[in-house]
Order: structure tokens, then C-alpha cells, then sequence
């Protein structure tokens, strides 16, 4: 697809962004004061996250697969149990690469 | 106003206070955008529209997003659907932070909109919410956005002018998955929200399957709607 095509993407992909985090700063008063609203949105980080995580997982070249001696379900499982004990973010990702690279050398 | 042996903190102490506020968290976000630069160009971006998609869309998780459907030939207004729901949250921090904006002009409210980012609102909160009603307390919030914005632009500029550099074996690109992981852990607090993460990465792996790119939005809303049908499940607390 063109330069232009990927400039106005783009530019339309930061125009949605900034009106959400405009929204109630700009409109608050016109905007619904709704519970449900807020049940709804709860759902959206983890339904996004968890959607992207799988495919990096189980689908690295593309084709989804399972296979039990794919070294990234491990590290990633590794990376939960720390995420969980340390509540650090940094952690995590040190730790899961470490334990990437380690199942990697082990030609796990 | 607040009785006279207290003297509110100066417009440049609330900035500096927002600035010191935010540098512990950079020391996740640089790596993160230098990975991210570094992915944009293997996804197929040109090296200027991954600088550019920093100050353009400026959200990790859907930059990241971005770079991988513009890789996949996406139909435009698929890949701007995508973007907004994975930025959806944001709506959250608009309401929560709206409040403290009321009565700012116009040009603060623009300005303070565009760095709402996850990471400028979590630090910024507590100033907000528990600190004192001060007329320069949206600066400490100013502290926190324009710091992780520069720390943002800066860390992909680095990772795409690096790029090329890193050698594919060291599997840099699972960091990215890694970081997910960790927020996902931080971000599931009740069985419901662990049913909708879990949901959501089923259905993903074979909707990737689906025509124009459309199975991150399917799956999205998979999960969206296992987790408001799994709330009965949930204990009674929170």
C-alpha cells in the first residue's frame, strides 16, 4: 500500500486515540453517567491483552499451533508465576527472557 | 483557599513533582519502545512511520498492534476499528481524570488529553485524587505525560536507528508478549476477568483464520462478552 495510505491510516488510528482520551476530559457533561458502561469497559484490557498474548505464543511463524516443546509456552508460564509473586513488571520480562533464552540454549 | 501557613506548590515544583514521579517508570516504557522500533521494521514499516506512529497514535500496545496489521495488508478501516478498541480503556482514565480538569481552558484540556497514557495516569492519580486542591495541580499531570512522551519518542528513535543491529535469534520481539503478560497478571483482579483473557486468546488462534484481519476484533469482543456472562461467578467482594 502507497505512502499516503499509511500516513492517513495512521493519522486516523491517533485521531481515535486522542478523541477517546478527549472524551470525558471535553464532554463529560454530555457523556452517559452509566454503571454499565464501566462493567463493559473492565472487560477490554483483559479480553485485548489476552488476545494478543496467545499469537506470540503459539502462532510465531504465523500458524497457529500447539506443541508442548514450544519454549515460549513455558517462558511464558514462567513469566505468569512471576507476574503474579512480584507484581513487577520489570521482573517479568527479565525473568521470561532469561528463561527464553535458557530453554533456547537447552535446544528444549 | 487552603489557610495561610500553607503556600501552594509552585507551577514549576508540580511539574517537577510529575516529572519525578514518572522516571521509575520509564525504566520499563524504554525498553519497551526500543523493542518497539525495532519491531516496526521487521513488520515492514518504513523506519520514519514507526518514529512517526510515536507522536501520531502514541499508545504502546496499539502501536505495536498497528505495525503488525500494516505488516498483514489490513484493510485502513479495519486496522482503525482494531485501534480503537485496543485503546478503549483509555475512556476510563478520561473519566476518572476529567474532574480535576474541569474549568482549564480549552487548549489544557487538548493538550493534557493527548498524554493520557496508562503510565502518565497511574502516576499522576494519587497527586490527583489525595493531594491538595491547588489551582496548578493539572502540571503535576503535564510532569508525568510530557516525561513519558519524551522517554517514548526518544527509546523508539534508538530502537529503530539499532535495529537492524540485533540479531533475530535473541527473540527480542517476546519481550513485547512478556510485557502483556505482566499486565495482564496486574490487570486480572476476579475470575470474570481471567474468563475474558482466556476467552479471548481461544477464539484469537483460530480467527486469525478470518478475512481483512478482522480476528483480534472478534476475539476481543469474545472476551469482552464471556467476561460480563462470567460475573456470576464472581465472589461477592469488589
Amino acid at each position: 500500500m502507497s505512502t499516503t495510505t499509511l500516513l492517513l491510516t495512521m493519522a486516523a488510528c491517533g485521531a481515535v486515540t486522542f478523541l477517546i482520551r478527549l472524551s470525558f476530559i471535553a464532554f463529560g457533561h454530555h457523556l452517559p453517567d452509566d454503571p454499565r458502561l464501566t462493567t463493559f469497559l473492565r472487560y477490554v484490557p483483559p479480553a485485548i491483552l489476552g488476545a494478543l498474548i496467545a499469537p506470540e505464543i503459539f502462532a510465531v511463524n504465523g500458524t497457529p499451533g500447539f506443541d508442548l516443546n514450544n519454549p515460549r509456552l513455558w517462558a511464558a508460564l514462567i513469566a505468569v508465576v512471576t507476574a503474579w509473586r512480584t507484581r513487577n513488571v520489570l521482573a517479568t520480562i527479565g525473568i521470561g527472557m532469561l528463561a527464553l533464552w535458557a530453554l533456547q540454549a537447552a535446544r528444549f | 483557599m487552603l489557610d495561610s501557613s500553607t503556600i501552594p506548590p509552585s507551577p514549576r515544583a508540580e511539574f517537577g513533582g510529575g516529572v519525578r514521579a514518572e522516571l521509575p517508570l520509564l525504566l520499563g516504557v524504554v525498553p519497551f519502545g526500543m523493542i518497539f522500533g525495532v519491531l516496526g521494521l521487521a513488520a515492514g514499516l518504513p523506519g520514519w512511520a514507526v518514529v512517526l506512529s510515536s507522536s501520531l497514535i502514541f499508545g504502546g500496545a496499539s502501536q505495536v498492534v498497528f505495525a503488525q496489521l500494516w505488516g498483514a495488508a489490513t484493510p485502513p478501516s479495519v486496522t482503525v476499528a482494531t485501534i480503537g478498541v485496543v485503546n478503549l480503556r483509555h475512556l476510563l482514565y478520561s473519566a476518572a481524570v476529567a474532574d480535576f480538569l474541569r474549568g482549564l481552558p480549552w487548549r489544557w484540556k487538548l493538550l493534557l488529553a493527548y498524554l493520557l497514557t496508562d503510565e502518565a495516569f497511574a502516576a499522576a492519580l494519587p497527586r490527583l485524587r489525595d493531594g491538595p486542591v491547588t489551582p496548578h495541580r493539572h502540571l503535576f499531570l503535564l510532569g508525568t505525560g510530557f516525561t513519558l512522551w519524551a522517554g517514548w519518542q526518544l527509546s523508539t528513535l534508538a530502537g529503530v536507528l539499532i535495529g537492524a543491529a540485533i540479531p533475530a535469534a535473541w527473540s527480542l520481539d517476546f519481550s513485547i508478549a512478556l510485557t502483556f503478560i505482566a499486565l495482564l497478571v496486574l490487570a486480572v483482579h476476579r475470575r470474570s476477568d481471567a474468563g475474558a483473557a482466556l476467552v479471548a486468546a481461544a477464539v484469537v488462534l483460530p480467527a486469525m483464520a478470518l478475512p481483512h484481519k478482522l480476528g483480534l476484533l472478534v476475539a476481543a469482543l469474545a472476551g469482552i462478552i464471556a467476561g460480563l456472562l462470567l460475573r456470576r461467578f464472581d465472589g461477592k467482594k469488589t
